[in-house]
């Protein structure tokens, strides 16, 4: 069964090819995407970080500031 | 008009979402790479090689649906001069440049044992490898101008060119003599694929969907948190 499944009566080189470069490309752009994101969320806590009170006090009042925040404050 | 598509209210969704979106994708995908790999049954022509239509099919199906909506949104933003429409387009482009890409590469890999070629310069083949140009062109443009207005502008005009080559895709294997064969499944007459492998490729086209839609929510989130970035440097 399993020798079946990985010959896949010869044509296994290009099925088990063609899959793994999809799983592949899948797990690249989702790695990279979500490094992108978590530098952007780790610059806006720095940013946020360096304002003084009465900034962080304006930016508080935008409820995507508060939000991006919430969620950074999970990583 | 598109008050519900503000970044505010839109974030406050597209933060919480992915996680969801990811457990899906993963449960669908299982499901489908089983389906495709052990429980479908092998061509009667083309025997196991047949199964690479699982992730052939659905890549380019998707990568020509996001392509359109680029062109879609392009407009909308021509028209409504919305910002957000180029925000969304440009966090649909990288997953559709990915899908592009599987989708010539697997079809090469497919090519080999089934015409005995990696690759010929077919009308089918020729138009997606037009079309991963455009894609390439769509998302260097972002990279390279810094000017808001016109990169918008630059990005539109790609995308509205790019999508007259979208329908050439479609009718390519119906307008010319090509080595690609005609479409299987037929939206308005009967399919001549049997269900025991429509299934796997519906569950496998959801899976991809899925997929593409974390990585819109992931690169949407990361292009607002930049707007905020900018915002807080204004303060």
């Amino acid at each position: 069964m399993i020798n079946e499944i990985i010959s896949m009566n010869g044509y296994g080189a290009y099925v088990w090819s063609a899959f793994s470069f999809t799983l592949i490309g899948f797990t690249s752009l989702y790695f990279v995407i979500k490094l992108q994101l978590s530098k952007e969320q780790k610059r806006f806590v720095a940013k946020f970080g360096s304002l003084n009170v009465e900034k962080a006090k304006v930016a508080r009042l935008q409820n995507i500031n508060r939000e991006i925040l919430l969620n950074t404050s999970k990583i | 008009m598109f008050k519900s598509f503000e970044p505010n209210k839109i974030f406050a969704i597209t933060s919480k979402a992915p996680k969801y979106v990811l457990f899906l994708f993963i449960v669908v995908l299982t499901i489908g790479l089983t389906e495709a790999l052990v429980l479908s049954p092998e061509d009667y022509k083309q025997s196991d090689a047949v199964r690479i239509m699982y992730v052939h099919v659905p890549a380019a199906w998707i990568s020509l649906g996001i392509f359109s909506s680029l062109a879609l949104l392009s407009v909308g933003s021509f028209i409504f001069k919305n910002k957000n429409f180029a925000l969304i387009a440009k966090s649909l482009a990288p997953s559709g440049f990915v899908f592009n890409i599987i989708a010539l590469v697997t079809g090469s890999i497919w090519g080999k044992p089934t015409w005995g070629t990696w690759w010929v310069w077919d009308a089918r083949i020729t138009s997606m490898l037009i079309l991963v140009l455009f894609y390439g062109m769509y998302l260097l443009a972002w990279r390279i101008y810094e000017n808001k207005e016109q990169v918008i502008k630059i990005t539109s005009m790609i995308a509205i060119l790019g999508s007259i080559n979208v329908p050439i895709i479609k009718y390519s294997v119906d307008w010319w003599n090509t080595l690609h064969q005609p479409p299987s499944i037929n939206v308005l007459s009967n399919n001549s694929i049997h269900t025991s492998m429509l299934i796997p490729l519906g569950i496998m086209t959801v899976a991809f969907a899925l997929f593409s839609l974390l990585i819109f929510l992931m690169k949407y989130n990361t292009e607002l948190i930049k707007i905020k970035n900018k915002g807080l440097d204004r303060l």
